[in-house]
């Protein structure tokens, strides 16, 4: 069941580009209008295959019903149904996996389908072709042109690990006032190259 | 040959089978998606209807918007930067899955085909959204299957709260471009031509003020691309 095999037969994953992410100090400034015309081909390159050696497997032939809690990187490339938990472990879906299942992750990428709530610490891929559907908890989020998604997606700021280890302001500053600004979401708009 | 406008629609036989809301409806047609991974054009542009329903809720954070383009990488960073919760939905993929590549004219007058689609594309709680982006989605709907549309938004968003909704205003045309979205700031979209499509329907100040008669308010904003771009507030 556990196929700890590496997979080599993964057509590659075409990348669609995406433009860089506004922020909400740039959006907020009125910009002179722009108009200029130029023209995308698609697609321009591929994501290298996914490396996976160190993850375990469930392979396309392969289909589950229950609850699996993973303690390493898991790769699914077959069917799944009902709880899977990886939460300190990326878990990737594959271009034939098929998961209806609530996921929780530390980060989750999706080639294949997903139906079902997806609760992702770091982040989130939902690749080309790729389909979910369901609602995302995650602080980043990365979605490509060409994948569906259907439902509602919550951007919750990482856990503060080294914050509560920093030394305390002086007292000077905490005299300054402070300026509301809205959540920041995901730094990473873009891919991260691999 | 120049011809005055309403003779021209008549020989074009728009305006003999208006709908009961005024538009002017043509038949839904097939739509031409550019080949996969074939060229797509981008356009940047100002947009004055982005930019006011921004202006009312960026002073806020931890709204719900519903989107209904689809889920494109540009707004979803955009809308959640700005602290709000997102819904994403895409309806004309939605569409031409229940009714078929072409619209499915009469599929879309049928109660059951209707109420099956609004299950599929629409199917939240009253007064869920605090803010709808449309897009151009409305342009391609059938008049029963658009008054559907209409109450049922009517429904799932909360009072005071807006719609944003794009419509062709050149009413001499049989097929329109349709596109995706993307926020690039606060009053600037990217425009992607994804291909071209056969409206359903098409609408003038007049018959969109008629279609949101439900609605509070209406607000136009012309672009140069003779696009209407309707800010509706509920």
């Amino acid at each position: 069941m556990w196929n700890k095999q590496r997979r080599d037969d993964e057509p590659s994953r075409p990348f669609v580009p995406t433009a860089p992410t506004p922020t909400p100090a740039a959006a907020a400034v009125p910009a002179e209008p722009k108009k200029e015309a130029f023209t995308v081909s698609t697609p321009t390159r591929s994501f290298e295959p996914e490396p996976r050696g160190s993850a375990a497997t469930i392979g396309k032939a392969v289909r589950i019903n229950g609850q699996i809690n993973s303690k390493e990187d898991l790769y699914v490339d077959g069917d799944v149904e009902g709880i899977l938990e990886a939460p300190e472990h990326k878990l990737t879906i594959g271009p034939n996996g098929t998961v209806h299942a609530t996921i929780k992750a530390r980060e989750v990428v999706a080639l294949g389908s997903i139906q079902g709530n997806v609760e992702a610490a770091d982040r989130i891929e939902i690749r080309k072709d790729a389909k979910l559907i369901g609602d995302i908890r995650t602080a980043r989020i990365i979605i490509e042109d060409g994948a569906y998604f259907k439902g509602s997606i919550d951007i919750v700021k990482p856990e503060p690990a080294k914050a509560a280890s920093r030394p305390p302001q002086p007292q000077a500053q905490a005299a300054v006032p402070v300026v509301h600004a809205p959540v920041q979401a995901a730094p990473a708009a873009v891919p991260e190259k691999r | 040959m120049l011809l005055p406008g309403p003779l021209k629609n008549i020989l074009r036989g728009g305006r003999g089978d208006a709908a009961p809301n005024g538009s002017v409806p043509v038949r839904p047609g097939r739509s031409s998606p550019p080949a996969r991974g074939s060229a797509e054009t981008v356009n940047t542009r100002p947009s004055r209807g982005l930019e006011e329903f921004f202006t009312y809720i960026r002073g806020q954070s931890g709204l719900t918007i519903l989107d209904l383009g689809g889920a494109t990488q540009q707004n979803v960073t955009f809308i959640t930067n700005l602290g709000h919760r997102l819904y994403s939905e895409d309806f004309l993929r939605i569409l031409r899955e229940t009714f078929g590549e072409d619209g499915g004219a009469e599929q879309q007058s049928n109660p059951g085909q209707i109420e099956y689609f609004l299950r599929q594309a629409l199917d939240y709680p009253e007064g869920h959204f605090d803010g709808v982006l449309v897009w151009d989605a409305l342009e391609y709907l059938t008049p029963a299957l658009l008054t559907a549309v209409i109450e049922r938004l009517h429904k799932i968003v909360r009072p005071k709260s807006y719609l944003l909704a794009f419509f062709h205003s050149d009413d001499r045309q049989d097929t329109v471009p349709y596109y995706t979205f993307r926020i690039q700031e606060i009053n600037t979209l990217q425009v992607a031509q994804a291909g071209s499509r056969q409206p359903a329907q098409l609408f003038n100040n007049r018959s969109l003020e008629k279609l949101f008669t439900r609605y509070e308010s209406v607000k136009f904003f012309l672009t140069r691309e003779r696009l209407r771009e309707v800010i509706v507030k509920v």
